[in-house]
């Protein structure tokens, strides 16, 4: 199959800044991908390039087999903008119906897309008197329209409390299961993790890394912590037999170690029997992947 | 078309909302009225029906006020969207940046159109009411009206493209302000100034009549008084109405409109959100 995205040796500066440098990236159908990065590190910036909301200085980019912010692709792509705003005399079922209308659909839709979206109480009321997630969910109900090929969302989850984070991503497995590829910036790693197929991380405009979870995990080779707890009245004799670790202020001792040598390790805490209570490893985290990677390339 | 309609659909509904319906409405009808009522005293001596009298003095109204509710309604249209940043999301939608100006003129051309049918109605009322004979003016004042609109045109695409040019809706405000008293006010007192030192030369005789014409608030005046016949009802621009063709200033009320959102297509074409 085609991929819907596809992105090549984009370049793009704002003067003398380069806000994206050389960026290279593809998204099969049905694909979901996140884009981690701080702020300024390009995020938007790119969102914007393909869907055409802004030129670009080199490279090629295409957006469902056309050129971006083309008619043909924008016809099959949606947006959720940073912030989503609408204006505020009208009301969330006026504004939707607006939008069923500028894609051609029927404009009947529009209180079944706000019922998807939790908002259906407040439909007729002006998008003036809504909370900042309101305004979000009006904002997630238009991407939803004619079923897009391709989602752009920029902070989708900003403003939206934890279980309309979980509606949301619900929404989201939907539409990707149906064949549309899914492109999300994000700032909350923990929720990207479980959500997405792909992680991409940018950093000043450049893109340091790109993989599933696992890939990203093992090319970052953190080291793996080991909290080991000791039994009663074993904290000395546990800690002389573990060299290097370091003992924590609940009596708890801290261990360090490359992925490769985690087995060998964790058999030397089980050969230490019942002076052992409890072992957990904890694995790296996404924060701690996500400024491995934004850090390397930064300095 | 449907995607301009409904732009205009919504457009109009948020002008409803936002009072510039009752707004534009309410200030053409007082002023209308005050006009109509101050015009009641010299009637009988020019010879002329009481509605057209009113008509000629609506003209000059118009050449005020239409303007100034044009560039009112269309500051924002651009440079409002910009900041309360719903352009970058529209923009990503599958319609034209023509196709959403043509649907705000749409809606801001309804509002307008309602705004001085209801001034100039109300003036036409009260003069069929003191003078019967004044339906012969029926045809000046229904020309006044779709000339009014055309002008409103003009002004709304001048006010389109110069809230595409400031991007913030307090400099597109200044501009607005500052082509109203250029285009309408300033523009007019210069000519007299160089018509006063000219002294009847070659400016008078040959860079007047086109001075005239390139302004479209002047054309507008200068079609309505040449038209109606009315030049006397008016004085001051009567003798230059009289000196251009009818069709010299209908040529120039017609294709300003166009000029104009040609203007504000190629500056929105400019913003990138």
């Amino acid at each position: 199959m085609t991929s819907t995205l596809t992105i090549s040796a984009l370049t793009k500066r704002f003067g003398p800044v380069e806000a994206l440098t050389d960026v290279s990236l593809t998204l099969a159908p049905g694909q979901r991908v996140a884009l981690l990065g701080h702020n300024g590190a390009g995020k938007s910036t790119l969102m914007k390039i393909l869907l055409g909301l802004i030129p670009y200085d080199a490279g090629e980019v295409t957006v469902c087999g056309a050129l971006p912010g083309s008619a043909t692709a924008r016809v099959q792509v949606a947006y959720l903008p940073e912030n989503a705003a609408f204006h505020p005399a009208l009301t969330g079922e006026e504004q939707i119906r607006h939008y069923l209308r500028l894609r051609g659909e029927a404009p009947s839709q529009a209180m079944d897309l706000l019922a998807r979206v939790g908002l259906a109480h407040a439909a007729r009321r002006r998008i003036g008197t809504y909370s900042k997630g309101m305004r979000q969910r009006v904002g997630l109900a238009q991407t939803l329209i004619g079923q897009p090929r391709l989602l752009v969302l920029d902070e989708p989850t900003s403003g939206l409390d934890p279980v309309s984070r979980r509606d949301f991503y619900a929404l989201l497995d939907g539409l990707a299961a149906g064949g549309t590829s899914i492109l999300l910036s994000s700032h909350v790693l923990t929720e990207v993790e479980a959500r997405t197929d792909r992680i991409l991380i940018l950093s000043k405009g450049r893109l340091v890394a790109e993989g599933t979870l696992t890939d990203l995990r093992r090319e970052a080779a953190l080291p793996v912590a080991i909290t080991v707890t000791p039994a009663a009245d074993y904290q000395d004799s546990l800690a002389s037999a573990l060299p290097g670790a370091v003992p924590g202020p609940d009596g708890t001792l801290h261990l360090t170690c490359g992925q490769s040598e985690k087995l060998a390790v964790l058999a030397r805490i089980t050969g230490l029997g019942a002076r052992v209570q409890d072992v957990d490893v904890i694995p790296p985290s996404l924060e701690d992947i996500y400024s491995h990677f934004s850090r390397r390339d930064g300095q | 078309m449907r995607r301009i309609l409904s732009t205009a659909v919504i457009e109009f509904r948020i002008a409803l909302r936002n009072r510039w319906v009752a707004i534009a409405m309410v200030l053409m009808v007082v002023f209308a009225l005050v006009l109509a009522a101050a015009g009641a005293a010299p009637t009988g001596d020019i010879g002329a029906d009481r509605l057209s009298v009113t008509v000629a003095s609506l003209t000059s109204l118009a050449v005020y006020l239409v303007p100034l509710i044009a560039l009112l309604m269309s500051f924002d249209a651009i440079a409002g969207e910009v900041e309360r940043g719903t352009l970058p999301l529209l923009l990503t939608y599958p319609v034209a940046r023509a196709e959403v100006l043509a649907g705000k003129l749409l809606a801001h051309l309804l509002v307008l159109t309602l705004a001085v049918t209801a001034g100039y109605g109300a003036a036409a009322l009260a003069a069929f009411w003191s003078d019967p004979a004044s339906l012969k003016g029926i045809p000046a004042l229904l020309r006044l009206i779709w000339s009014s609109v055309l002008l409103g045109a003009t002004f709304l695409g001048a006010g389109y493209a110069l809230s595409s040019l400031a991007r913030r809706p307090s400099g597109a405000a200044g501009l607005a302000v500052g082509l109203w008293l250029g285009a309408v006010v300033l523009y007019d007192l210069a000519l007299l100034a160089l018509i006063v030192s000219d002294g009847g030369g070659a400016f008078t005789t040959r860079a007047l009549p086109a001075a005239l014409l390139a302004n479209p608030a002047d054309a507008f005046r200068l079609f309505n008084l040449a038209a109606a016949g009315a030049s006397g009802a008016a004085g001051g621009m009567g003798g230059a109405a009289a000196a251009i063709p009818l069709w010299q200033s209908a040529l120039s009320v017609g294709l300003w409109p166009f000029l104009a959102l040609g203007l504000a297509i190629a500056a929105f074409r400019k913003v990138t959100p």
